[in-house]
């Protein structure tokens, strides 16, 4: 099986470390996967914007990048959304029948991390070993979009030392949602305020989650409330071993 | 005595003043948790919920694809029935149409069922300039009015109001207008509601002339439904000589049994009950009444030419998606600027008004984080986000001609995405200023990255309430070709 990783645009420039862990976890079990050179970004933020004209040629890149991959392992529920569910729209905006075939390729190969994992390595412990107390949000895309359903906890579960507690109204979006975010930035605030007030009532002292946009946000709250609690992607916490990294 | 939507600002502008109102986020907070809690508890046992939605998703669909003919069924039967059938193009007509008939009958007011159509054309507005006072006789809808206030709930106008602010309203503002409350009224809710059935009692005896929507219209049998709580819509449909029914071009089922899947999907999704204390049916006139029905497009033809759009027609005005919504919990529904508020409102107002002609309209499809709650919760399976995204399209291409600084921004966006060698440039770039702030930068994020605490406008949107990390020294894309790929 030919698997490449789709890091994302924000991993790429702003979170490399969670690129790195995907590879390292992927490794770990065994699989070679690439990182083809050619990849950018999904052109979700184009998309969720109503900018479709100028989402097509990032699409074009994307399916470019990806053509003859078995898998595209991608650590974030919300571009595996986008591939999945808005690269069709956007090919048919593009009017390019060429385009919507290559998208009819790519799109059902696209496999969020905790999707790939579990379902495709059928692997719930990986070897990770995380001795903080850890709490989960689970988000929007991948949540509601792609229906990832239990997979991540149930891969926290099997982290040693990891003491996984409760987030309460862990189901509600935390405001991030893109350019939502700047365009209805009080409002995309006082969701983020809730949700920054779920994990301290959680107790947890790291706020894990399937996607470091959402992370950027809550995470920006939680620093700029001097809370002390840190966020990290799935993939960081699934990243550490007894022999550090 | 009334209020208006008109003029209103665009959502970001509304909501502001909304977030900042504690006691409203407060009342929300409250009521929205409680029916979302009951809804999930009845949704949760049925077992074949999702196949309800899917047969509720497909009659609608139908119906929708064969609209001329169902409408045309619908007032062939009611005909037939003694109801005379009137046809309205828009908000004005269908006022004009009710205002025609009150007068006829020489009334001086009208007793209404609550219905969200003549919310939409402004009926009470219109009916006023015409000499006519509509009095609402749902529990909410008259504390809206009395209160000169407007709706914020589909299904629970009064939402944003708490009992205290009911009984100050109720004390104020009955006796003006009738009967006055009890000198001792408290903030019970049995002695608020107390109030209101004694203070409307002596309009339902004495009026000539009510004015309903309806839920649903059967078209076989011509018998429009209304669903309700409080036994106010009975009053009005049975007491009065005469009953005129604003009826949206897209209430309609087919027939009976296409009735009973939104019987059982209807009051779960609303009220979070199993079933609703009343429902009324009629088909066409009783002896000695008159029933006139007016048939409103006021915008649903054009809804239904937008192709992905159309489904949102399939609503049935259950306020799910007002419930679970994220945005509406905390900004409420005044700042949706309509009748129609929540992630239904945020897209129904575009698609019956249009896009690219008025701001305010066009600023809904952006009120939302695309959370996809609503969509969970749509009885009839709208997919609200989807809808949303294409409206933004809309908006983006109806102001193709003169574009935003956005626009700009999203182009050059588009042209550094598009090419991997551009992306690794500009994130050449960004690793140079991470060097310097990794370097300088004094404010540390727990786990021990440097971060912003202020960035110049565009970037003060998300740095106002948010630190931001300072960007790595090295992209992952350059660490993967120095090292990586071993």
């Amino acid at each position: 099986m030919k698997v490449a990783v789709q890091v994302t645009c924000i991993n790429d420039a702003m979170f490399p470390d969670t690129g790195k862990a995907v590879f390292s976890v992927l490794r770990r079990l065994g699989v070679e996967a690439d990182f083809p050179e050619g990849q950018t970004c999904c052109g979700q933020p184009m998309v969720n914007t109503g900018y479709l004209d100028e989402a097509v040629p990032v699409v074009r890149n994307f399916v470019d990048a990806f053509a003859g991959y078995d898998a595209i392992v991608t650590p974030s529920g919300s571009c595996a959304g986008s591939a999945r569910h808005q690269h069709s729209i956007v090919a048919r905006r593009s009017g390019d029948a060429r385009l919507a075939d290559a998208v009819a390729q790519t799109s059902p190969k696209v496999y969020e991390l905790t999707e790939f994992l579990v379902d495709v390595l059928g692997v719930t412990d990986v070897g990770a070993y995380f001795p903080h107390r850890v709490t989960y949000h689970p988000t929007c895309h991948s949540l509601r979009m792609l229906g990832v359903g239990d997979r991540p906890m149930r891969l926290l579960r099997e982290v040693r030392g990891l003491d996984l507690v409760e987030l309460p109204a862990a189901n509600e979006c935390c405001g991030f949602g893109g350019t939502f975010a700047v365009k209805n930035a009080e409002t995309s605030t006082a969701m983020g305020a809730d949700k920054a007030r779920h994990v301290l009532d959680s107790g947890a002292e790291v706020l894990v989650a399937g996607d470091n946009s959402c992370l950027l946000h809550i995470g920006g709250l939680l620093s700029r409330q001097r809370t002390g609690v840190r966020v990290m992607h799935l993939a960081d916490i699934l990243a550490r071993t007894e022999d550090g990294l | 005595m009334s209020s208006t939507f008109v003029g209103m600002p665009a959502f970001p502008t509304a909501a502001r003043e909304a977030l900042s109102d504690t006691q409203l986020r407060r009342n929300l907070a409250h009521a929205t948790g409680t029916i979302r809690a009951k809804r999930a508890e009845v949704v949760g046992e049925v077992d074949d919920w999702e196949e309800l939605r899917l047969a509720g998703a497909a009659i609608k669909d139908n119906v929708l694809r064969n609209l001329d003919e169902h409408l045309l069924r619908l007032e062939e039967s009611l005909t037939a029935r003694g109801a005379t059938v009137h046809w309205a193009r828009d908000a004005a007509e269908a006022c004009e149409i009710v205002a025609s008939i009150a007068r006829q009958h020489g009334a001086d007011e009208v007793m209404k069922v609550k219905s969200m159509a003549t919310q939409e054309i402004g009926l009470n507005e219109a009916l006023q300039d015409a000499g006519v006072t509509a009095w609402e006789t749902d529990l909410a809808e008259l504390i809206v009015q009395l209160g000169d206030d407007l709706p914020s709930h589909i299904l629970v106008p009064a939402i944003h109001r708490n009992r205290a602010e009911i009984r100050e309203i109720f004390r104020d503002r009955m006796g003006a207008v009738g009967r006055p409350a009890p000198e001792d009224l408290s903030d019970r809710p049995a002695d608020l509601a107390g109030a209101a059935r004694l203070h409307l009692r002596e309009k339902f005896l004495r009026a000539k002339v009510a004015v309903s929507g309806a839920n649903f219209a059967v078209a076989d049998s011509g018998t429009l439904v209304v669903v309700e709580s409080e036994g106010n819509g009975r009053m009005c449909l049975t007491l009065p000589e005469v009953l005129v029914s604003v009826v949206g071009i897209e209430k309609i089922v087919p027939t009976w049994s296409d009735l009973d899947v939104f019987l059982q999907l209807l009051p779960r999704s609303s009220t979070g009950e199993r079933m609703n204390p009343y429902t009324s049916t009629w088909s066409g006139s009783t002896e000695g009444q008159e029933a006139h029905v007016v048939l409103l497009d006021n915008g649903r033809t054009r809804a239904l030419a937008d192709e992905v759009g159309r489904q949102a027609l399939r609503c049935i005005r259950c306020s799910a998606c007002l419930n679970v919504c994220p945005v509406y919990e905390r900004t409420g529904g005044h700042a949706y600027g309509s009748v129609y508020p929540g992630p239904i409102g945020a897209i129904l107002n575009p698609l019956l008004r249009g896009t690219g002609v008025d701001d305010q309209i066009d600023s809904l499809p952006y009120a939302s984080s695309l959370c996809g709650a609503c969509f969970e919760a749509c009885p009839v399976r709208i997919d609200i986000p989807e809808v949303l995204v294409h409206l933004r399209s809309r908006v983006v291409d109806a102001h193709r001609s003169s574009p935003k600084p956005e626009a700009a921004a999203m182009k050059s966006a588009s042209w550094v995405l598009a090419d991997a060698k551009r992306l690794s440039l500009a994130e050449r770039g960004m690793g140079l200023a991470g060097r310097v702030l990794n370097r300088w930068g004094r404010r540390v994020m727990p786990g021990g990255r440097r971060a912003l605490s202020s960035l110049p406008w565009p970037g003060s949107l998300w740095s106002t309430a948010r630190d931001v990390p300072a960007p790595p020294t090295e992209s992952f894309r350059s660490w993967w070709r120095r090292e990586g790929r071993r």
